[in-house]
């Protein structure tokens, strides 16, 4: 009988593909690893994320006082446009993936994913697509002025007269990134559906990779409804059919129903991953199994399939007739049941816990926290009376922000520190982290939070001006925008200089369960010496039960308390 | 610590069956991962047709003035005799794949060169119906649909000619099929699926008037 080692190999550092240079410069090259490929994905994301995250500080420093004096309005337009089309097509979709790639082969105990050059071309399609909406600065007539939906007619204006205008190239931009996450996700499902290793059944499969499984779906599904509807956006503009031109007999609102059958079970497609990382880093930090993880697993395929039939809730004042407000009314609410269930869950989880206040851990409580908090806005937004009243007013915008960075930037964040050991095998460093975690919970509230009294007193949204009885909200939220923007520095330091000298620990510091960390840190080419078989599931904190083979290893039932005690004195 | 392999589960019940788990794990079944993961993309693709085949229906369904002026249909015959050529040759190519089934190589390539004959006759027939046409692409919502429909059908013929072309040229190099024929599957598959999607269109612009 074969025996399967689970001391991981020692820290083998660099060499992720044969013949590959033994240091950072392989992450600048054509890498088929997933491991290379995740960590290129999430740092050239947070490349983008730092340029969106800048023209935000200005629109911010715009929205400071009443009038337009720090920018004008065309510029102040082009700059909500671009930040919203680069916080979403270039940071975090992308991040996500990243995390994705890098994880899913591990968690589910395979040596790659299923198409690993596809894998390679669908990141390097992402540097395309910020060259291109980076680079309509530069011609005539500046970056799409539409907004990140382009919406028609507005994204029909051409005054410059050239085909080649800021429009057109966003749209090129959106349809190469679709392009690359269709085959992201056609890697991703055929990874998943069929890598597993021996053993590792459906409900074996950690929470995570259940999440990111849902989210590629919504992709498959979702996405090519965006793709149709920007080449008929992009027909229109260049060749003149008359799809969305409503003055040559087209239909804008149709383009509506195309881009929100998409963009709006994207956010399920950006919040799902994160889901799926809560679920991972709670039971680690708390030391209990995840609480209900087959109903929490079962919940992110219900989360895709309602967020297929939610769409017209961002349509409601869009002359949608009464019977598709209602229906659409109670689909959207329909999905907080689903997304209820795994709050219940965590707090389950967390209830009668061990917890440790690491950066994950803080991280991960404050972005659920800040969920709850949008799921209750969106409880209204999704309400057609209430969504009239708040309709296109700062309150949405509160509402989506406090989604986007509240719960899912956070968790990114908290994803990245939680397996920050695993990809360096080294350890950030705590107290810069929790600087990091106090800087952008305090920022996100001072910063989103005043966008709902002003939503509810009437303030437009995309303006770069307004009335004098706006201004004291506005400059609570400047100020906490711009905190916002310093939260990155200490960040960005950690991670810099903890990856160059951070502590060595080892492969599993966090004594978690999951198969990422029977491997070593960072992980070997191909992840595992040898493949192996799961005999039980993903959380068996407490239970001191096997994960593979058939003894359980005592260590994993305890938190390495002198590891925090170490990097918090 | 090294500890012994357990069975893990009641399907694998044996330790030899885990080892040949394990082993077919590792190879990692590439085949059956491009064609589980082609089929996968096949599946999102026909969501971009049925985007545009809802808008279709929308957009006939709420026009006032459906037609340009001076056209009050359009003819059926001759795309009737496409529809049923590309139909056909869902059937000649499934034979083409038979013959590289049972190892006969020349009946594979006559069959594939005959697939390829009757989709290029049903782009030919398509160009030819483009030209008479009595309105353009930019005639109303009804002109732009019927273009992108067609024009975005026929660009998949064109796809699947030119995958039928790759497959034929690779036919002759020794024993590129000795050990399994994706690349045809995949191009038949494709195929089929270009067909179904005619089928609906077809029904759709031409049927439904």
């Amino acid at each position: 009988m074969t025996n399967i080692s689970l001391e991981a190999p020692e820290v083998v550092r660099g060499q992720p593909y044969p013949g590959a240079p033994d240091n950072w410069k392989r992450f600048f090259t054509f890498s088929t690893d997933h491991k290379v490929i995740g960590i290129q994905y999430i740092v050239t994301s947070f490349f983008f994320f730092l340029i969106g995250g800048t023209f935000s500080m200005i629109m911010r420093g715009e929205l400071i006082t009443p009038d337009a004096d720090l920018v004008d309005r065309t510029v102040y337009n082009a700059l909500f446009t671009m930040h919203g089309s680069i916080m979403l097509f270039m940071w975090t979709f992308p991040v996500l993936v990243g995390l994705g790639n890098y994880l899913v082969p591990l968690m589910i105990g395979a040596r790659d994913m299923a198409f690993p050059r596809l894998n390679a071309v669908s990141f390097w399609m992402i540097p395309v697509v910020g060259i291109l909406m980076l680079s309509s600065f530069l011609v005539p007539g500046g970056p799409s002025q539409s907004g990140w939906w382009a919406y028609p007619p507005v994204s029909l204006q051409n005054p410059t007269g050239n085909l080649i205008n800021g429009q057109v190239l966003w749209i090129l931009a959106v349809a190469i990134s679709g392009v690359s996450s269709i085959m992201g996700a056609v890697n991703f499902v055929t990874t998943i559906f069929r890598m597993r290793a021996p053993g590792m059944t459906w409900f074996r499969t950690p929470a995570f990779v259940w999440s990111v499984l849902a989210a590629q779906l919504i992709q498959l599904y979702g996405l090519p409804a965006l793709t149709g509807g920007a080449v008929m956006l992009l027909l229109d503009l260049t060749i003149g059919t008359s799809f969305f031109a409503p003055e040559r007999g087209g239909n804008p609102i149709l383009y509506q129903h195309f881009f929100w059958f998409y963009s709006h079970p994207a956010v399920y497609v950006m919040i799902l991953p994160v889901f799926g990382m809560y679920s991972e880093i709670l039971p680690v930090h708390a030391r209990k199994p995840l609480f209900g993880y087959r109903v929490i697993a079962a919940s992110s395929i219900l989360i895709t399939i309602i967020s297929g039939f939610v769409w017209v809730h961002h349509m409601f004042a869009s002359a949608t007739p009464g019977w598709m407000r209602m229906f659409f009314m109670v689909t959207t609410m329909l999905v907080a049941i689903p997304s209820g269930i795994k709050v219940f869950g965590w707090v389950a989880t967390i209830w009668g816990g061990k917890i440790r206040f690491t950066t994950p851990m803080l991280f991960a409580l404050g972005g659920i926290s800040n969920w709850v908090f949008a799921g209750i806005t969106g409880i209204f937004l999704g309400s057609v009376p209430i969504d009239i009243h708040v309709n296109n007013t700062y309150f949405v915008v509160g509402h989506f922000h406090y989604v986007l960075y509240g719960a899912i930037v956070m968790g990114i964040y908290a994803g990245i520190y939680h397996w920050f050991p695993k990809m360096t095998g080294r350890m950030y460093y705590e107290g810069l982290g929790k600087l990091h975690f106090a800087l952008t919970y305090l920022g996100t509230a001072l910063t989103f939070v005043p966008m709902h009294p002003l939503g509810l007193m009437g303030m437009p949204r995309r303006v770069a001006s307004y009335d004098l009885e706006f201004a004291y909200w506005n400059v609570i939220a400047s100020i906490g925008g711009f905190l916002l923007g310093l939260s990155t520095l200490p960040f960005i330091l950690n991670m810099v200089s903890s990856w160059i000298r951070g502590e060595k620990v080892g492969n599993n510091p966090w004594r978690a369960y999951g198969l990422e960390w029977l491997t070593s840190s960072p992980p070997t080419v191909e992840n595992f010496e040898e493949l192996p078989i799961v005999v039980s599931g993903p959380y068996g904190y407490g239970r001191n039960q096997p994960l593979v083979g058939n003894t359980p290893n005592p260590e994993l039932t305890e938190f390495p308390e002198s590891l925090t005690q170490q990097q918090t004195s | 610590m090294t500890v012994e392999r357990a069975n893990p589960s009641g399907e694998l019940r044996n330790a030899q069956n885990v080892e040949a788990n394990v082993r077919q794990h590792q190879e990692h079944d590439a085949a059956g991962n491009s064609k589980f993961g082609f089929i996968v993309f096949l599946l999102s693709e026909s969501v971009i047709f049925l985007s545009f085949f809802a808008g279709y229906i929308v957009y006939k369904t709420t026009t006032p003035d459906w037609y340009p002026p001076g056209v009050t249909g359009l003819e059926t015959k001759e795309p009737l005799i496409n529809t049923l050529v590309l139909v056909s040759s869902s059937f000649v190519i499934y034979v083409a794949e038979r013959y590289l089934h049972d190892k006969k190589l020349w009946g594979f390539r006559l069959f594939l060169l005959a697939t390829m004959a009757m989709g290029s006759y049903f782009l030919f027939g398509q160009a030819v119906e483009w030209q008479g046409l009595p309105f353009s692409y930019q005639s109303g919502v009804f002109g732009g649909t019927f273009f992108l429909l067609t024009g975005f059908h026929g660009l998949h013929v064109l796809t699947g000619i030119l995958l039928q072309a790759l497959m034929l040229v690779r036919s002759f190099i020794p024993g590129n099929y000795d050990n399994g024929f994706f690349g045809v599957e995949a191009t038949s598959l494709f195929w089929h699926f270009v067909d179904v999607i005619w089928i609906v269109l077809y029904t759709l612009i031409y049927v439904w008037q």
